[in-house]
């Protein structure tokens, strides 16, 4: 198959991540009380960097790979 | 504080399952061949196949469930992982899978008829594709029924002026026509990617979820003394007390535990069920398909933590269940929490508690998660949390729906109803039984609805199929002289060993019914023997059918033909070359892989005894 999947998942990932980012900034300032749900921590912006930073690596992994791809013998 | 979904919930929602139907449309124009489009033409690199192995199965019944199970029984759930689920892994790699990929199958029932006969497969075919539409049916049940009881979609449904019946409606047709869309244009490539994808997701979602709430309990020392402290001391143990029925929450000890949920039923499951087997069929080579469900056994093992903490958590929770969005919703019941989280269980229409037979309301455990979900997650990821939900549910669903499509062409269609024709002729066949298969589930999903005692007895007509077919493969793999003859009667009367187990006993506190006892019912007697659980009852009723089916297949192999060696080379073990992998690094051996798997799950065992 030529479709990467590490591709797709890395960009649904950097896509979401970013999202909470934003979202989460937004938030931080607009209505910090929301947050008192998940224990005063601004879920959103946390979680979002870790999502866009997978999303990130993947993007990566899935571009390597089809750079090295027509090299290989399989 | 109450939650009712933003725009960015649904914004999240969206992007999702634009990306989940644009993989199937990218992977179209790849569908060229029936293999293509049935097994992905063996192109699949073995850490792809091991992911979607384990997504495959991953659907929104087992998520729940086992959350459900978590609050209701504590950490020893886990031994469907630790017992269950990974040594059956490992022998499917390393034993079983030279025979599935190297005789170059199609399908699970097509390996039975290699191996011993047409009728064989057929038997199991048939079997196999009625129990996957109606799975994929149930399931969508559940997960309609889920959405309603959150009443998240209340407010845009009312708005429109429609009844709340809709919710139901649409959450069944919206994931139905998703799942059919994207196996419709991409086949099983296209449903092992987006399980990969969904298993990211899945872990994306519930991750955080686990860690909120360790964080409130204060770790999990601050679980176990608070568990203690509500005299639930077995909740974080999953050994001890094991060596009595009477002595642990599951109310079976440790030998029905061991064989009836670790050999039988778990092995019954992982090495036959050609939902999962396909995943590992579809590997670009031998070494990738061993490695298949190897690589799969890695995260498969530290699940417990995702999704069966999840339930535990939802118990000790230090505050009281808030009100949430149920309750914000106009004419809306909030059911009362009972236990931590754990909501009672009410009636969707009338609001009205559901009661035992005390009088007392009932848990309702399955809300472990949605509960969670509602209570730790604001706005923003709380769409993601949803969004992981609906994608176990669609991951599970397309797993049926593929091993549908594949068994329903290959093994009914092709061989009883049209067999020679043009590989393109059963390409369309695969895209059309994707098409009615869907419609069947969906069918199911209402017959569900209406019906539910309908689908409990299924579902235990499923539990009497599979229990037996793991002592055929493991007769027709390992002993050459097990004939045709032989592998039917056993299945045959494997099922009926166990309808009759289950029609003679009983689980302690259950009418005789669809909870067995029907045959002693019926002389006016109770129950031959009072099981603590109905998970003791099942776990020994799947002990009763796999002896039967073992005996009655050597017995009647015995007495019948074997077939000749030359017919078996590459089906039987003593007939069959090993593969060879000399050339690999020790890491990249299935055995060695699976050397490692093993030790890892027994220290997990050992941790948390």
């Amino acid at each position: 198959m030529n479709l990467d999947i590490r591709l797709p998942i890395g960009l649904l990932f950097a896509i979401l991540g970013g999202l909470l980012i934003v979202y989460g900034l937004w938030t931080q300032f607009s209505d910090p009380n929301m947050y008192d749900r998940s224990l005063g921590l601004n879920i959103n912006l946390w979680w979002g960097l870790v999502m866009s930073l997978f999303g990130t690596f993947m993007t990566w992994l899935g571009r390597k790979g089809a750079t090295e791809k027509p090299q290989q013998a399989h | 504080m109450t939650t009712s979904l933003a725009w960015i919930d649904y914004l999240i929602m969206l992007i999702y399952l634009a990306f989940v139907l644009g993989i199937g449309v990218a992977l179209k124009r790849f569908m060229k061949t029936s293999e293509d489009f049935f097994l992905s033409g063996r192109s699949i690199p073995a850490w792809v196949a091991g992911l979607a192995f384990i997504s495959a199965n991953l659907g929104a019944q087992e998520v729940i469930g086992m959350a459900a199970s978590g609050a209701k029984y504590g950490i020893a759930t886990s031994h469907f992982y630790w017992v269950g689920a990974i040594p059956a892994m490992v022998f499917v790699g390393l034993f079983m899978m030279p025979f599935y990929y190297g005789s170059r199958a199609h399908s699970v029932p097509e390996y039975l008829r290699l191996r011993f006969d047409e009728k064989t497969r057929g038997l199991n075919a048939i079997t196999f594709a009625v129990m996957t539409v109606f799975s994929s049916g149930i399931s969508m049940y559940a997960m309609a029924k889920l959405i309603m009881l959150l009443h998240l979609f209340d407010a845009p449904v009312l708005a429109m002026g429609l009844s709340r019946d809709w919710i139901f409606h649409a959450a069944i047709i919206l994931s139905a026509v998703i799942v059919l869309g994207y196996v419709y244009l991409g086949g099983l490539t296209s449903a092992i990617y987006n399980e990969v994808l969904q298993f990211f997701l899945i872990v994306a979602g519930f991750l955080p979820l686990v860690l909120l709430g360790l964080k409130n309990v204060g770790g999990w020392s601050g679980l176990k003394a608070t568990l203690d402290g509500m005299g639930k001391t077995q909740f974080t143990h999953t050994w001890v007390g094991m060596g009595q029925a009477s002595t642990n929450p599951l109310g079976v000890e440790w030998f029905g535990l061991v064989m009836g949920l670790g050999f039988v039923l778990s092995f019954g499951y992982w090495c036959t069920d050609f939902l999962v087997v396909q995943r590992a069929m579809a590997a670009d080579s031998m070494t990738s398909a061993r490695r298949t469900p190897l690589i799969a056994a890695l995260p498969k093992m530290f699940f417990p933590f995702l999704v069966i903490l999840p339930g535990l958590l939802a118990i000790a929770v230090p505050t009281p269940a808030a009100p949430v969005a149920e309750a914000s919703k106009p004419g809306a019941t909030e059911a009362p929490a009972l236990q931590g989280l754990i909501p009672a269980k009410v009636d969707y229409y009338t609001g009205e508690l559901e009661l035992d037979k005390d009088g007392k309301p009932v848990p309702d455990y399955d809300m472990a998660i949605p509960r969670m979900l509602l209570h730790y997650f604001p706005t923003g990821i709380l769409g993601l949390g949803l969004t992981a939900l609906l994608a176990s549910f669609m991951s599970g669903m397309a797993g049926n729906v593929t091993a549908f499509n594949t068994v329903w062409t290959y093994d009914i269609y092709k061989a009883y109803v049209h067999p020679g024709a043009s590989d393109n002729h059963y390409l369309w066949m695969g895209r059309f039984a994707t098409l009615f298969g869907t419609v069947i589930s969906i069918g199911a999903a209402y017959l569900a609805s209406r019906f539910n005692n309908i689908m409990d007895a299924l579902q235990l007509v499923f539990g009497f199929v599979n229990a037996p077919l793991f002592a055929t493969f493991l007769l027709g793999m390992f002993w050459k002289r097990a004939s045709g003859h032989g592998a039917f009667w056993g299945l045959l009367s494997g099922t009926g060993a166990a309808a009759i187990f289950h029609g003679l006993n009983l689980p302690a506190g259950s009418a005789a019914g669809i909870k067995g006892g029907w045959i002693t019912n019926l002389f006016g007697a109770g129950p031959l023997y009072a099981f603590p659980t109905d998970m003791a009852q099942n776990f020994w009723m799947a002990i009763a059918a796999w002896v039967t089916c073992f005996v009655v297949t050597i017995a009647v192999s015995l007495f019948t033909q074997p077939r000749p060696d030359k017919e078996l080379v590459g089906l039987v073990y003593a007939l069959t070359d090993k593969p060879q992998e000399g050339h690999l690094t020790w890491y990249q051996r299935p055995l060695a892989l699976g050397l490692v798997v093993l030790a890892m799950t027994a220290a997990l065992n050992f941790l948390f005894y």
